[in-house]
């Protein structure tokens, strides 16, 4: 839930221990009666403590890591002037207001002697209600962080268990096997080659489940390896076609991040297409900013699919959980070419082996 | 040919994968009582085949370009003796657990296929569940049409369901109304009106289901009646409880 601005019943103790206060300055050095110290404190600690309130919005306007210190300090010396000036104001007229009351006759003209005091103290006040504002806006964002991990984390391990259960996914897998049923009569070397393509993919995914992250290299290999048993099922029809700039080699990504997305291009686009076609990849790195592209083809009339892109949904739920804001997902479709857009932070790790 | 051939079944095998084919023609190989007379690799070349050669057995799998395996069960006649060949399909199953002629599961043996066979050549004389049956149960429940496939000879349209004006019963068939052209398809206009969204399409008459889109108002018609008039210009009879469930529809 997402706290208010106006705070709890330990600001409200906060706010009637200034009160006294206030009013112990005005019947000291301010010259006032006690009660009349109280009648204009009481009020006037009600009123500021909402004035204040205000000051939640221009610090969440300016977040203390991205605005200058110049920056902060005229925004919320500002602020505080004008809180306090209004302050000031309201003193007035409730000096004005009580001093058509009996007990409190001339009290409009003894209170401005304590006007500056009010002023100091207002100031103050609003200065200090910043810097609360600022540390809770920075406990909240930690818990957003944690929370945000936390999700990422989760979002991850279900992402590691349906990649084993959804890259060996039933039809890719007896659609392989029977390909290679197929082959063991007619070609026994090719129907040997798959099974080895496929153990080599298989032996791959289940190694991926422990990591964080893998270099590119590594997921584009796996794909290489998807994409080869898929060839010997497809033929002809399914072609590769890459473009990896050699820096964004080592880049590291989440494992199994595309491979769910060249799946897809294969079993959406080119397993639809009678004639077939490529699947085109490229991967750019610059400024720190890894792009990711899969273009494939597609049949824009294809039979409705009874099962929609899982795949899709997943890797927009994991880039979204792990790099938040920084990392974008696109899908767009174009006549007849489907394109999935992918933009991650370009980071890098000590290569293990 | 010897004059035996005319006794033979005539099988055809739909798939799009090429070693899938060459499975079941290296199984078919020892069956000489079978006939392979054709091999499709898409939807649309197995509703031609199926159209010219008239095949006493239909070899099918579900997922494959233009038109998948339901689609193009909707578009044969019914005397076809279907097997459907697939990698894991749970509404094939389910479909075959009500209507089965028999499913056979990639990858499959030599002594499963020939059980299918025997299966499949038992059925073959006597009486087949109308094909359009079969496809309806093997669509998922509360899963209504995106697209009509309608057969034309051996020619096959895909109808959006969107452009679909309205459908009219004639005896057996329905004349599915789309873009000023008219369909015809072998199928009760029952069975058509619950495969269609009840959100965007309503039965308004015993003879007509009309697209909710298209009707522009409705018309009194004599003493009790009334005709809907579509943005095109065309009216159609609205019997008395059609209307009812019409207006209800217009006052929302």
């Amino acid at each position: 839930m997402r706290p208010t601005p106006i705070g709890s019943g330990g600001l409200l103790s906060l706010w009637v221990l200034v009160a006294g206060l206030l009013a112990y300055l005005l019947a000291g050095p301010g010259g006032l009666t006690w009660t009349e110290a109280f009648a204009v404190s009481i009020p006037l600690c009600v009123v500021y403590a909402f004035i204040c309130v205000s000051a939640w919005y221009s610090c969440r306007a300016t977040p203390v890591e991205q605005s200058g210190l110049i920056r902060l300090t005229l925004t919320h010396l500002t602020a505080a002037l004008v809180a306090s000036g209004v302050w000031i104001l309201t003193a007035k007229i409730l000096g004005g207001i009580l001093s058509s009351f009996a007990p409190f006759r001339g009290l409009d003209a003894r209170l401005p002697k304590s006007y500056p005091l009010i002023f100091g103290i207002g100031i103050l006040l609003y200065l200090l209600r910043v810097a609360a504002y600022y540390v809770r806006l920075s406990v909240e964002a930690s818990q957003e962080a944690k929370e945000r991990e936390m999700k990422a984390s989760v979002l991850a391990r279900d992402a590691e268990l349906r990649a084993l259960k959804a890259q060996v996914n039933p039809h890719f897998l007896f659609n392989s096997l029977n390909s290679i049923s197929a082959l063991t009569s007619s070609d026994a070397p090719k129907a040997r080659e798959m099974c080895i393509l496929l153990a080599d993919f298989l032996r791959r995914t289940l190694g991926l489940g422990e990591k964080a992250s893998i270099p590119l290299d590594e997921e584009l290999s796996l794909i290489r390896s998807f994409l080869a048993v898929e060839k010997i099922r497809f033929g002809a029809r399914l072609q590769m076609d890459e473009s990896i700039d050699k820096n964004a080699l080592d880049v590291s990504v989440p494992p199994l991040l595309l491979q769910p997305l060249v799946e897809n291009a294969v079993a959406h686009g080119i397993a639809n297409l009678v004639e077939g076609g490529a699947i085109r990849l490229e991967a750019r790195c610059q400024d720190g900013v890894l792009s990711i592209a899969i273009e494939n083809r597609f049949d824009p009339d294809a039979p409705p699919k009874r099962k929609s892109g899982v795949g899709l949904v997943n890797v927009r739920q994991r880039l979204e959980a792990r790099y938040g804001q920084l990392a974008s997902f696109n899908v767009k479709k174009a006549g007849d070419i489907y394109r999935v857009a992918l933009v991650l932070p370009a980071e890098r790790e000590g290569r293990s082996s | 040919m010897s004059r035996e051939a005319t006794n033979k079944i005539r099988a055809i095998i739909v798939d799009d994968e090429e070693l899938a084919r060459q499975v079941l023609r290296e199984f078919l190989a020892s069956h000489p009582e079978i006939e392979l007379v054709a091999e499709c690799a898409n939807g649309f070349e197995a509703v031609k085949a199926a159209a010219e050669l008239k095949p006493g057995l239909i070899f099918l799998d579900v997922q494959m370009p233009k038109l998948d395996g339901f689609e193009v069960l909707e578009l044969l006649g019914s005397d076809a003796g279907v097997i459907f060949v697939t990698a894991y399909d749970s509404y094939a199953i389910r479909a075959f657990e009500v209507h089965a002629v028999d499913y056979l599961l990639k990858p499959f043996s030599a002594e499963r296929f020939d059980a299918a066979l025997a299966r499949a050549k038992d059925r073959l004389g006597g009486k087949m569940p109308p094909a359009s049956e079969l496809a309806a149960a093997a669509r998922p429940p509360a899963q209504y049409l995106d697209r009509i496939p309608v057969r034309d000879g051996t020619r096959v349209f895909i109808i959006p369901v969107g452009k679909l004006d309205y459908a009219e019963a004639q005896d057996d068939y329905v004349a599915l109304c789309a873009e000023g052209k008219k369909h015809l398809k072998q199928q009760t206009i029952s069975s058509l009106e619950s495969s269609l969204d009840p959100s965007r399409f309503m039965r308004i008459h015993r003879s007509y289901v009309v697209n909710l889109e298209r009707v522009a108002r409705v018309e009194p018609y004599g003493k009790d009646t009334h005709v809907a008039v579509l943005t095109s210009g065309v009216q159609l009879p609205v019997s008395r409880a059609g209307y009812a469930r019409l207006r209800a529809f217009l006052d929302r």
